[in-house]
């Protein structure tokens, strides 16, 4: 579980994150959605400790982060793994020395068993065939795999993924949310996830953080989320016309006012306007 | 009063290399790595330089010395001279500046733009210690040797030049390269050489290090790394020469 409290950031005068709080629960997985500019990503970089927030705590299962010496946070550090929005991959590495990396600076295996290790999860995040390939020549969707893959490695307590959809075509943002998904429930990590994704939200959005210019504005889940009555959120996830109709369609399901795809039709074709 | 918080990042920086590696053996992995990059990687242009810098210097100081009262081994010492004290550490480090500190500087740029280093911090790896460190060390081993390599490089092509278009024999240059030879000019060159190899590699690191902003950014600290590094180059040059060589000091 990380805990943040009150956290505030400026970069100068220009205030990114005014009195932060939010609890990440344990086995889920965790959202930060917002607008571009909304601060999501800078208030992650600060619970990963890439940024010093000005003010506020953050405590992970129990241990303030905010109060840690840098020997205790490089302990920690190697808890965690993250997922950027540019994948972040060494160019010069193939994918196989790009996932071996952190086991050969942190881990006391011998070579056979890093190879057993770096197969096993180039193989859980579909990637068998990449091992000798370059960043460079390898897709969008791929490269989200190798990051995926790069900080599963040492079992990490703890996942940050920096809008891991961006750039992918719906069909892969589903694989890769899946994976993320599975990943979380597999290993009972901290999944925490910035995203502006609205198939993310609804798929997979089990504890979700709605953040308005650094302020937090709402709270829930995917479930509450259809029938949250708050207008910046309704306009941030809802933005189109057939994401608003099928939201009236889900609180139409909810209500027990349609039940079914028949009933669906028969009020499309009688042509009532739905409130 | 820029200056002073660049100064003062820089120093920071220098400070933060000095750690516990987390893993000696990576460590000493990417130094090989940037011992090849940096010094098998600029053999090539460092060997073309100095033996057309040996030779026109031979070329010239023959053109220069037309009393027939000044013996033509002198031609000899001047070029072995003018090319351990000068030519073979600064003008070699000037060029070096260019191919290493731009490779540098880009490179760690680039790394910065698209967030490998922060990569590398989320996973509890002190960047400036594998980063930044091993590239000063491998400047620090490698430079010198290729300067010592431009030396020879430098007298042979001027012996070459000498024979090739009939100004003195091999013999005579061979004479004149033995006498009066000072062998604290070589320390002094060495000095230089670790200076400058200094220089060339912790000011564009510094500048690739903290880039921010997208690949236009990249090129102007590239090209900002490459010229402050020569001027400060050619000022330690010359405060160096002042304390090592000046007679009246």
């Amino acid at each position: 579980m990380i805990e943040f409290k009150n956290i505030n950031k400026s970069f100068g005068d220009n205030v990114v994150l005014t009195d932060v709080s939010h609890v990440v629960q344990t086995g889920m997985c965790n959202l930060i959605i917002g607008t571009s500019g909304s601060g999501k990503t800078v208030l992650q970089k600060c619970l990963v400790g890439l940024f010093e927030p000005d003010s506020g705590e953050i405590i992970y299962d129990g241990v303030s982060f905010t109060e840690m010496t840098d020997d205790n946070r490089k302990e920690l550090r190697q808890q965690i793994g993250m997922l950027f929005q540019g994948s972040a991959l060494f160019d010069s590495m193939t994918v196989e020395q790009n996932v071996m990396f952190p086991l050969d600076m942190f881990s006391k295996m011998n070579s056979s068993e890093k190879q057993k290790r770096v197969n096993e999860v180039l193989a859980r995040v579909n990637l068998e065939d990449a091992n000798k390939k370059f960043p460079a020549e390898i897709s969008g969707g791929m490269k989200k795999r190798v990051g995926i893959a790069r900080a599963i490695v040492l079992n990490p307590k703890f996942l940050f993924c920096d809008e891991p959809n961006s750039g992918l075509d719906p069909q892969t943002s589903m694989v890769i949310d899946k994976l993320i998904y599975d990943i979380t429930k597999e290993f009972n990590m901290t999944t925490v996830i910035n995203t502006h994704d609205m198939n993310s939200v609804m798929e997979i959005g089990e504890n979700i953080l709605y953040m308005f210019e650094g302020k937090k504005e709402w709270t829930g889940n995917n479930e509450e989320i259809i029938f949250s009555k708050n207008e910046r959120l309704n306009a941030f996830i809802f933005a189109s016309k057939f994401l608003q109709d099928a939201k009236d369609m889900r609180m139409l399901e909810a209500k027990g006012i349609i039940s079914d795809d028949r009933d669906m039709e028969e009020m499309l074709n009688s042509g009532e306007e739905i409130k | 009063m820029e200056f002073f918080t660049h100064f003062g990042r820089y120093l920071i920086m220098l400070r933060g290399m000095f750690t516990k590696p987390e893993n000696t053996r990576m460590y000493w992995k990417e130094f090989m790595h940037q011992c090849n990059d940096i010094g098998i990687g600029s053999l090539g242009i460092v060997s073309i330089i100095s033996v057309f810098i040996g030779a026109v210097s031979a070329v010239q100081t023959a053109y220069q010395l037309v009393s027939p009262l000044i013996p033509q081994t002198t031609i000899a010492q001047i070029v072995r001279d003018t090319v351990i004290l000068e030519f073979a550490p600064t003008l070699v480090c000037i060029v070096l500046a260019g191919v290493i500190g731009s490779k540098i500087a880009s490179e760690l740029g680039n790394m910065r733009v698209s967030e490998q280093i922060d990569a590398l911090e989320i996973m509890g790896i002190n960047t400036k210690a594998y980063l930044i460190m091993p590239k000063i060390a491998a400047a620090l081993l490698t430079i010198p040797l290729l300067v010592i390599i431009s030396m020879v490089l430098g007298i042979w092509g001027g012996r070459l030049a000498g024979t090739a278009s009939n100004i003195l024999s091999t013999d005579t240059f061979d004479r004149g390269l033995l006498q009066n030879f000072i062998p604290y000019n070589v320390t002094f060159a060495l000095i230089k050489s670790y200076t400058f190899a200094f220089i060339i590699s912790s000011i564009p690191a510094y500048y690739g290090y903290y880039v921010k902003g997208g690949a236009l950014e990249i090129g102007r600290s590239s090209t900002k790394s490459v010229v402050v590094s020569c001027i400060m180059l050619l000022f330690a040059d010359y405060v160096l020469t002042q304390i090592l060589l000046n007679p009246a000091a």
